[in-house]
């Protein structure tokens, strides 16, 4: 199972250039809103037409500029999961799953087996705003799977949720797509999300792809700042390099050590949370701040760091565990940004 | 009493509402999906019947089809009928009066659509016949089912331009608002009033009809 996709398509100043393989597996498209994700998604699903380009699933061509060959959606076996759900209200769950069965005389056989894999037995006759949302996502992705599609799309399924039943449904679709098998693409503005369903993942920029890969590396290196912000890194600073392994970070007026090439790093960032304290003030890239701010997290503490050698210079941010800043706590401490925990960005 | 006026305005009332419930639908979904400025045009010249005189209508209507314009000589010259002064010369009338209040009730419905019902529908291999007819239309039911209500009251109740081009022959021609402006005009009141209770009571029906419906139909909206 594989899909290729290689479209470009402009909307007034926007531009849409998309250039990507996804096999088995999920592949998480990650970027801002207005990056373009839901739009690729309809290119391939064909409810929007490309400028020009490609998109090939399993050899079968969806869409070929070139060639003058663009199937309709009906035709491309493509199972679109919207944001809410898009269930036919005035239909019943059964007569939703039915509809979309292309195999009329399997049909009745095929929506009870699907009723029961997807735990709705008992709602047939329900209509889709008598449902929960679970029961919802659950009747969508039914419907979905009884027409065997050859890709699976997600677009945003969980955005729109509160964070309890969020996490809840999240898992419900993990299993689904586990079972699916194929490739499957989702679309996400939330890092963590993506973290957990995804197996790889490409940061989008302005309507393209910036990085791709493998969700440990590109989460470990998101190479720029536009992905390191996407993958939740909230200090970044411009840097100017001083010499083979050392920068200046100008917003928090820091002079660092860093591992790795410095040649056309523009930026650093590192994580909240690996930045630590360091009460005895030795070691590498120990510097001397002033907690100007704290702010609780449910189970955490952030704390904004001012250089002290620095005025005017940005906070750095350190997030750590309540009990550890109340043993650490002062108006002045020191604090480690250590060399193999800063990000090199480029861009 | 005579009920043919009854009858007659009935008929009429109800073929021209079949005619404009499909054409209304048709002119709003390809309307509402073409570029702005074809918008914009067609707009205009669909729901201009909406606010010009009945009158006017019915002069204008006269102009293409009398025997001896060109739409009405040929239709004489090639099939030998009439286009004016018949029964049924009534529901060109009326079509033209009531097809802004389907087409715009309609195009309203259509618009606050939700598209991804239609998408959904299509990547679930479904035509976009059905999606047309088992999807969007029950979605927009509430709305279509309003200008069809409508439109039929109207109809109902279309005098001006039906008088000038079906005019005013007892038995043959007469609807229930001209029996009831010749019935007044000829110092025949008590009949005249008998009509107006007939017509009270059609509205009244209609209107009831209306409320029963949306009453029934209310549980199966989408929330």
């Amino acid at each position: 199972m594989a899909l290729f996709v290689d479209i470009e398509k402009k909307l007034g100043d926007f531009r849409l250039q998309m250039r990507f393989e996804a096999g088995n597996g999920v592949l998480a498209l990650l970027g801002a809103s207005g990056s373009g994700k839901s739009m690729t998604l309809k290119c391939i699903a064909g409810i929007e037409r490309p400028d020009k380009g490609r998109i090939v699933l399993d050899g079968r061509v969806l869409f070929d500029s070139e060639r003058h060959i663009d199937l309709p959606p009906q035709k491309r076996r493509v199972g679109y999961l919207f944001q809410q759900y898009a269930l036919f209200p005035n239909m019943t769950v059964e007569q939703n799953i039915a509809c979309g069965v292309r195999d009329r005389a399997a049909r009745t056989e095929a929506v009870r087996e699907m009723i029961r894999r997807m735990r709705l037995e008992g709602l047939e006759k329900k209509r889709p705003r008598q449902l929960s949302g679970g029961e919802q996502q659950r009747a969508a992705l039914a419907r979905i799977l009884v027409n065997e599609p050859e890709v699976l799309l997600l677009d945003e399924p969980f955005s729109a949720l509160d964070s309890h039943l969020r996490f809840r449904l999240e898992q419900e679709a993990r299993e689904v797509i586990g079972r699916f098998g194929g490739t499957v693409l989702l679309v996400s503005h939330d890092r963590d999300e993506v973290f957990r369903l995804a197996d790889r993942v490409a940061l989008m920029k302005d309507g393209s792809i910036e990085a791709a890969g493998e969700k440990h590396a590109v989460f470990a290196a998101p190479r720029t700042v536009n992905g390191a912000r996407l993958t939740g890194c909230k200090n970044i600073s411009a840097v100017r390099a001083l010499d083979g392994e050392h920068v200046f970070a100008q917003d928090w007026g820091l002079a660092l050590r860093v591992d790795g090439d410095v040649t056309g790093v523009t930026h650093v960032g590192i994580r909240m949370h690996d930045v630590t304290p360091c009460p005895d003030g030795a070691g590498e890239n120990v510097f001397r701040f002033r907690a100007a701010e704290e702010i609780e997290n449910p189970f955490s503490v952030t704390v904004m760091l001012r250089p002290t050698e620095a005025e005017g210079a940005q906070p750095v941010g350190m997030e750590l565990p309540k009990e550890e800043w109340a043993a650490r706590r002062g108006a002045e401490i020191f604090a480690a940004l250590p060399p193999e925990k800063i990000i090199l960005l480029r861009g | 009493m005579d009920w043919f006026p009854l009858w007659n305005s009935l008929r009429i009332a109800g073929i021209s509402t079949v005619v404009i419930f499909f054409l209304g639908i048709l002119s709003a979904y390809y309307i509402a999906k073409a570029p702005r400025i074809v918008k914009g045009v067609l707009d205009v010249v669909l729901t201009i019947p909406l606010v010009l005189p009945p009158t006017v209508v019915g002069y204008l209507l006269l102009r293409v089809l009398g025997p001896k314009r060109p739409v009405g000589a040929w239709v004489l010259s090639v099939f030998g009928v009439r286009l004016t002064m018949t029964w049924w010369s009534a529901i060109f009338a009326t079509s033209v009066v009531i097809f802004p209040l389907m087409y715009r009730t309609a195009r309203a419905a259509f618009e606050s659509f939700d598209e991804t019902l239609a998408q959904s529908g299509q990547t679930l291999g479904l035509s976009n016949t059905y999606i047309f007819w088992r999807v969007r239309m029950p979605a927009c039911r509430q709305g279509i089912l309003a200008g069809t209500v409508l439109a039929f009251a109207r109809a109902l109740g279309e005098y001006g331009a039906t008088s000038m081009i079906a005019g005013y022959t007892p038995g043959r021609t007469a609807t229930i608002s001209t029996t009831v402006y010749q019935l007044w005009r000829t110092d025949n009141d008590a009949l005249a009033f008998r009509w107006v209770m007939v017509n009270l009571a059609i509205s009244a029906v209609v209107l009831l009809a209306v409320n029963l419906l949306e009453k029934k139909q209310a549980p199966g909206r989408s929330g």
